[in-house]
């Protein structure tokens, strides 16, 4: 794929915790028009780069979108560049209402001043991202009462109307039904027409289903990247996830069946 | 009819009103009115602290830092005014007859200096302090901890400091008001309808701050402030004004204390006053508008009449009350009337049958 100017490029990129080596020279992009996925066992430091690019952890090396470098800056302004994320666990203001927090989400431009007046009307962005995911009924719901699939959609929706060119998500299909995350594939297949989105998760049939291109880290490296057949058939992705390389070269189809199974195996 | 909940809290607002700035002076005797005007200053400091603590989330166990500063910037004001142009005050003249006035009293002897050091010494202590603190990111415990140890530390150095503040005894014997007499029934009751007012105007503006889109995110800084910083929001900034306000309102009501009392001590200022300040917040229900204000007047009621007829009594009944409190009502006794309300009307789920019968409800909100 080649570098385009909205694209996310992350180049070397180290974290350490106290010599503790989480993350150890990682580099992947991802561009708009494609659902990227980022896979790997636990501790692989997945959610550790996203951390890194969104400023909550320290990192070196560079994650660039566009021109812009990333790291170093406090998480607040990396969010104002068009970076949004989600966290592994749903959280969005329990206490507020869904039109609330979307609208804490839709106003990261608004002049302090305007802060200090209270709401009147929704935003038209509010109505259409509430259009996407399906959440159109739960307007005036506190966010707290939502079921667990809503709550990520909710996170979801608060990225739109956000305005993020770059989605970083993190296990946004955790806990959710079959349906469930079939909705949230094609959504997010949807959302990635003109965004980038990048999407960490442990789901391997969710991950076969909707990714473009897949990363798998292990270790905090980079152990193998192409398509989601590529990631498969590579005996070094087998092996992490296996602990032995599969023996008998198979179809591609029992070779997605042995994934799922090494896969599955995994909690968290 | 459908549309009155969200103007609910600005009736409340008008019905007190009413009844601090007509119905109190009409009916009380001078020595109630200005007991109440002494609740009502420490009903704006409370004020204060429940947009602070109720919706930001900060424990802010020094407001008599602020408090302080409000109060001996007016005290300093009034005691050279007392002691009339060119003058030293009394108690310095006491220690020292020769002595000179200190450089930070002598920009007090003005009117203007002194009302906009009341409002704005607040603001540049409260910014200086909260930036450091938010931009660091010290929170709960350790940000109760310190700015209680703020309220200490300026207490102490308020009483070591006896030739140019007055030490332990404060602040006292001011005659005279920005030109009124203070011993005069009338004015007296001036001032304390500027305090009730005071009180009515705090009131205004955090009912304002919260409806606000400020108020939301305030809320949502309080529950999970980390998710705030990533939609793309300094929750420092947010922080730091909520704090802001509750310091201005402090320092607002300790100027207002010092012409009603007429003394400031730095017992007034210091840890245990800080405590009741938030005290009268936690009981009344830091989360709602009233409860706070409402809550620092009955504690300030309970302090001013069982505290000086059965002053060792008073302070177990307020721990009593304190523990009760917490335990069994933990968003205060405003959280109280809701529950009732819900015993009373149990099904109440679809908004379309509360409106169509509200009348009941409002009743028992009123009432």
């Amino acid at each position: 794929m080649t570098s385009t100017p909205e694209s996310l490029v992350i180049t070397d990129l180290r974290v350490e915790f106290d010599g503790f080596v989480a993350v150890g020279g990682v580099s992947f992009d991802a561009h708009p028009g494609e659902v990227r996925f980022l896979i790997g066992p636990n501790g692989a430091g997945k959610t550790t780069c996203i951390d890194a690019i969104t400023g909550l952890s320290q990192g070196t090396g560079s994650a660039r979108l566009g021109d812009q470098e990333l790291l170093g800056k406090p998480a607040h302004k990396i969010v104002r560049l068009g970076i949004g994320r989600t966290f592994q666990t749903a959280s969005v203001f329990e206490e507020l209402s869904v039109l609330q927090n979307l609208d804490i989400a839709a106003g990261l431009h608004r002049s302090p001043l305007s802060l200090l007046r209270a709401r009147r009307g929704v935003d038209p962005a509010i109505h259409r991202a509430l259009d996407e995911t399906g959440l159109s009924r739960e307007l005036e719901t506190p966010a707290g009462i939502l079921s667990h699939g809503q709550k990520q959609w909710l996170e979801i929706a608060m990225l739109l109307v956000q305005d993020a060119r770059v989605l970083l998500l993190d296990e946004p299909v955790a806990g959710m039904s079959l349906d469930e995350r079939t909705a949230t594939g094609e959504l997010l297949g949807r959302v990635a027409a003109n965004r980038i989105v990048l999407v960490v998760e442990h789901d391997m049939d969710f991950m076969r289903r909707f990714a473009s291109r897949v990363t798998v880290l292990h270790q905090g490296r980079v152990l193998s990247e192409g398509s989601v057949s590529q990631v498969q058939a590579d005996p070094r992705v087998q092996e992490v996830y296996l602990g032995t390389a599969g023996a008998a070269p198979a179809t591609p189809r029992e070779t997605a069946a042995i994934g799922t199974a090494a896969f599955g195996t995994e909690e968290d | 009819m459908k549309n009155l909940k969200p103007w609910l809290p600005l009736i409340g607002i008008g019905v007190f009103a009413v009844l601090l700035l007509a119905v109190a002076p009409s009916v009380l005797s001078m020595h109630w009115i200005n007991n109440l005007g002494k609740y009502c200053c420490w009903a704006i400091a409370a004020v204060g602290i429940g947009l602070a603590w109720g919706r930001g989330g900060m424990l802010v166990l020094g407001q008599g830092v602020f408090f302080g500063i409000g109060a001996y910037s007016m005290a300093m004001h009034l005691t050279l005014e007392t002691a009339g142009p060119g003058n030293l005050p009394i108690f310095m003249i006491l220690y020292d007859p020769l002595a000179a006035l200190p450089p930070f009293w002598e920009p007090f002897r003005s009117e203007v200096f002194t009302l906009l050091a009341i409002v704005l010494l607040p603001v540049i202590v409260a910014s200086v302090l909260g930036y450091a603190l938010f931009k660091s990111r010290v929170k709960g415990a350790y940000f109760a901890i310190l700015t209680q140890a703020l309220a200490v530390a300026l207490a102490v150095l308020i009483s070591s400091t006896i030739r140019e503040t007055g030490g332990d005894t404060g602040l006292s014997d001011f005659k005279y008001f920005f030109g009124y007499v203070l011993s005069d029934n009338g004015n007296k009751l001036m001032v304390y309808l500027i305090a009730a007012a005071l009180l009515i105007v705090c009131l205004l503006v955090v009912w304002q701050l919260r409806r606000s889109r400020f108020g939301e995110l305030l809320v949502a800084t309080r529950d999970a402030e980390e998710r705030v910083r990533f939609l793309g929001y300094d929750p420092a900034a947010i922080k730091l004004v909520a704090f802001v306000v509750a310091a201005v309102m402090a320092s607002v009501a300790g100027a207002m204390f010092v012409p009603i009392v007429g003394i400031i001590t730095p017992q007034e200022i210091g840890a245990s006053a800080s405590i009741l300040m938030i005290a009268g917040v936690a009981l009344g229900g830091r989360a709602s508008l009233f409860g706070p204000a409402l809550g620092a007047m009955a504690v300030g009621w309970g302090q001013s009449s069982l505290g000086s007829s059965w002053p060792s009594g008073w302070i177990y009944i307020l721990g009593l009350l304190f523990i009760l409190v917490t335990l069994f009502l933990p968003m205060g006794l405003s959280s109280l009337l809701g529950k009732v309300a819900r015993l009373i009307w149990p099904s109440r789920p679809k908004p379309a049958a509360a409106s169509a019968a509200p009348s009941p409800a409002l009743d028992e909100v009123n009432t």
